[in-house]
């Protein structure tokens, strides 16, 4: 058992602009789980896509069994033993569940007796499964068992699982627990990729954390507690905020008890969350990736409807009306997916821009776009933003990610939102157009507006916000003054709102 | 109106013959389709079929010639609608509809030379014993050897589609071309092959059109059967069974309209003539109305493999 299983040493891998993996070793054991942490962007996908062959790595080697590794496409890794379970799924919905099986096999036996090893291998694992159902009917749960059968029946001695949990129900996770704990006494080693810190202490033998595309470390996850784990995973870098004396004026955005069952399957119900933002004040709100930040934010800009009395603007309960009313009584949003969501893709900028901005800058007369006023309000939003574009009249889809950024929260900024709410206003975006935006949500603030940011980046939330709050599974902590926080208390707060009173003890 | 003078078995012999040409191309549409190709361009290789299959068949004196050279025509066509949709991704609605514009312009400008002419036509192929059976040798067992062709691709693509693993990727290409790429098929490949299939179907139907069903070439002698075949893939619910079905219901009300036409029922003509459209529509969307709708999902999307 001393030679490991997967042994990678000196991994890198650089795109354009960003070092995805740096210099990245460790080692994995036969039969064990081992946890790959981090926050989103660390290098967690780029990493596995390198062990799974779809990624060729600039530098370093990978040996397994001690034998030099260097599989050139996913199906060299799955000769080598390697079978990957995908975050986003690769099934057929009209295809039955047998079917689905049988296309990701390099040579699947005759349907019958791939049904009954369907079965045999779906009740040794505790896998329900029918082979005959169509998988367009399957829950997401079951959809995953599919793709994991479908490894399984392959014999892996390393499966890959990206971020399993995200789709599953609490019942459907233990499930999948049970399963990879009798996989590993198999002897099948399991490399687990998540952010999920109670989950990884509870499943994994031995966690390797990644942060910026460094591995900052190595642990024993059942040894360490989810406030260590989240120390390691942020890091120190970040600088102390310091208090900022503001005056603070009414409150313009009042959130009471806001509870909303999840969208879909996928999503994550709002438990009773509620919270206040007073005239220039910036409002962080932080968490893991999927926690409800997606949304918070639907409910607040009206894309769903909340009970009456849940939402409050301006004194005025806005719970019941949709997104345009509420834009023009001066509530704001700008959504996390820049395209499809924030921005049509296939319109201009001056069509984009009506689209949001159409009657609180009174683009419309009479019914009519006045297309005069609609391409001096982009070429506005363009200059004032720096938005770097050949034209007002070009295509969303053609600008790079940070510049339709800086014109998606640009275009809301303009016009000067009594509340504005951003979700990951930075995401993807260069240093210096995030220092950009985020010195415009600072200013909107200071000119007496009401900012909620929605962010998975501590550092930026710690630089724009006055109070600071975290969402955990839908839910709300308690929210603090930024002034005097220290990142152990940030990490219980992300952790969930129950360590909260020891939190308050230590401090 | 003299309903006695339609005699039963010659009923349902004439039927076969009359629904070979659109089932030939529905079948071969049905599978473009399952491969998550719309070509839209059925009646334009149809003609294209008819002429070619007609000329050739007029100047070797070989039926049966006549029927490779329009399947290889069609397929030619479907080439090109193939090469512009796959490879230069252009859009399969307004190809296809332009294949059938070019298809109806070339047959005109290829059958010019051969309006009026006869042509050898295919002879009846008696399956012994069974042909001698009273009452159903002759309305079952005693035609020509295309309907029979048909017939057994029906069954054949019946059989690929569910049983094989060739069958299986097809469908599964057709479902989700992303997915299937990205466990390594070849999307493009296997959906070319599927249109050339299609594309030679279609000639096939055109040929039977010319060289059996009429047999003659008149310009414009398809007159919509690419589009009843296009229309009865969809009603089918793209299954095998039932554009059997659809296509047999289309060409037994138009025999049967004709004979009511000649007994001369106390209904309006143009009536009768429009009810082997309006009847296989109608009953193929009762049918379809019921069950789930199975369209592949990716049916009429460009792929590229952009990774």
């Amino acid at each position: 058992m001393d030679t490991p299983l997967l042994s990678i040493s000196g991994l890198t891998k650089a795109y354009p602009g960003v070092v995805a993996n740096d210099d990245v070793s460790f080692d994995i054991k036969p039969g064990e789980i081992h946890a790959l942490l981090g926050e989103n962007g660390a290098g967690k996908s780029t990493l596995v896509k390198m062990i799974y062959g779809l990624v060729t790595p600039d530098k370093g080697e990978m040996r397994m069994n001690g034998a030099p590794f260097a599989p050139g496409k996913p199906s060299e890794a799955r000769q080598s033993g390697v079978a990957m379970v995908f975050q986003h799924f690769s099934l057929f919905d009209a295809l039955d569940v047998a079917e689905n099986v049988a296309l990701g096999m390099e040579n699947p036996p005759p349907m019958r007796d791939l049904a009954r090893q369907i079965r045999e291998v779906s009740e040794t694992y505790g896998l329900p499964l029918d082979p005959s159902r169509t998988v367009g009917t399957l829950s997401a749960g079951e959809r995953q068992r599919v793709e994991i059968i479908r490894c399984l029946l392959q014999d892996p001695r390393l499966l890959i699982m990206d971020e399993p949990t995200s789709v599953l129900t609490p019942q459907e996770v233990d499930i999948l627990f049970q399963t990879l704990n009798k996989l590993r006494s198999e002897g099948t080693s399991i490399l687990y990729i998540s952010h999920k810190l109670e989950e990884i202490r509870a499943l994994c033998d031995h966690a390797t954390v990644l942060r910026l595309g460094k591995n900052v470390g190595t642990c024993t996850p059942s040894q360490r507690t989810a406030r260590e784990m989240a120390e390691m995973m942020v890091g120190n870098s970040f600088a102390a905020p310091e208090a900022r004396a503001k005056a603070l004026g009414e409150i313009l955005l009042s959130v009471k008890g806001l509870t909303l069952p999840a969208p879909g399957s996928f999503g994550t119900p709002l438990r009773g969350i509620s919270f206040d933002v007073r005239a220039g004040e910036v409002l962080g709100l932080g968490g893991v990736a999927g926690n409800g930040q997606d949304e918070l934010l639907a409910a607040i800009s009206g894309e769903r409807l909340s009970d009456g009395g849940s939402i409050t603007l301006k004194g005025e309960d806005v719970s019941r009306k949709g997104p345009t009313e509420r834009r023009e009584a001066g509530l704001l949003s700008g959504p996390e997916e820049r395209l499809g969501h924030a921005a049509a893709p296939d319109m201009s900028l001056i069509e984009n821009g009506v689209l949001t901005a159409a009657r609180r800058m009174g683009l419309l007369s009479n019914g009519f776009i006045g297309w005069g006023k609609a391409r001096s309000f982009a070429e506005e939003v363009i200059e004032r933003f720096d938005v770097r574009t050949p034209g007002p009249g070009t295509a969303a889809r053609a600008l790079s990610g940070g510049n339709l950024q800086k014109f998606v929260v640009g275009r809301e900024i303009v016009q000067a939102p009594d509340v504005l709410i951003v979700n990951q206003p930075t995401w993807g975006v260069d240093a210096a157009a995030a220092a950009f935006i985020r010195q415009s949500i600072l200013d909107l603030a200071a000119k007496g507006s009401a900012v909620v940011v929605i962010s998975q980046d501590l550092d930026e939330l710690m630089e724009v916000s006055d109070r600071f709050g975290a969402l955990n599974e839908g839910r709300l902590s308690q929210i603090r003054d930024v002034a005097g926080l220290d990142i152990e208390q940030i990490g219980l707060m992300m952790g969930g709102a129950s360590d909260m009173e020891v939190a308050h003890g230590a401090a | 109106m003299d309903l006695s003078s339609i005699n039963p078995v010659l009923l349902i012999a004439s039927l076969m013959v009359s629904a070979t040409p659109i089932l030939l191309a529905a079948i071969g549409e049905m599978v473009v389709e399952k491969s998550g190709v719309l070509n839209l361009g059925v009646e334009g290789m149809m003609i294209t079929g008819a002429v070619v299959g007609f000329a050739i068949a007029v100047n070797t004196g070989s039926p049966g010639w006549g029927f490779v050279a329009a399947a290889l025509a069609g397929a030619a066509l479907s080439l090109a609608f193939g090469v512009l949709t796959q490879f230069l991704l252009s859009n399969q609605v307004a190809t296809g509809l332009g294949l059938t514009l070019v298809g109806l312009g070339l047959s005109s400008l290829i059958g010019k030379p051969y309006e009026g002419l006869k042509t050898p036509t295919l002879p009846k192929a008696e399956i012994p014993l069974l042909s001698d059976l009273p009452v159903f040798g002759k309305m079952l067992f005693s035609h020509d050897i295309m309907v029979y062709v048909s017939l057994i691709l029906v069954a054949a693509v019946w059989a690929f589609l569910k049983y094989t693993r060739a069958g299986l990727i097809l469908r599964a290409v057709g479902e989700s071309h992303d997915s299937a790429h990205a466990l390594g098929y070849k999307v493009t490949r296997i959906r070319m092959a599927a249109i050339l299939f299609g594309g030679a179907c279609a000639g096939l139907g055109g040929a039977y059109l010319s060289l059996v069903r009429v047999p003659q070439w008149t310009e414009g002698m398809t007159a919509g059967a690419g589009w009843i075949a296009l229309a009865i893939v969809v009603f089918a619910s793209w299954r095998a069974g039932r554009v059997l079905v659809g296509a047999y219901l289309f060409g037994g009300v138009t025999v049967l309209q004709l004979n009511l036409q000649a007994a001369g029922a106390d209904v309006p003509v143009a009536l009768l003539s429009a009810s082997p459209y309006l009847i296989t529509i109608i009953v193929l969307v009762i049918i379809s109305a019921r069950g789930a709708h199975a369209a592949p999902a990716s049916l009429g999307r460009s792929f590229h493999a952009s990774h």
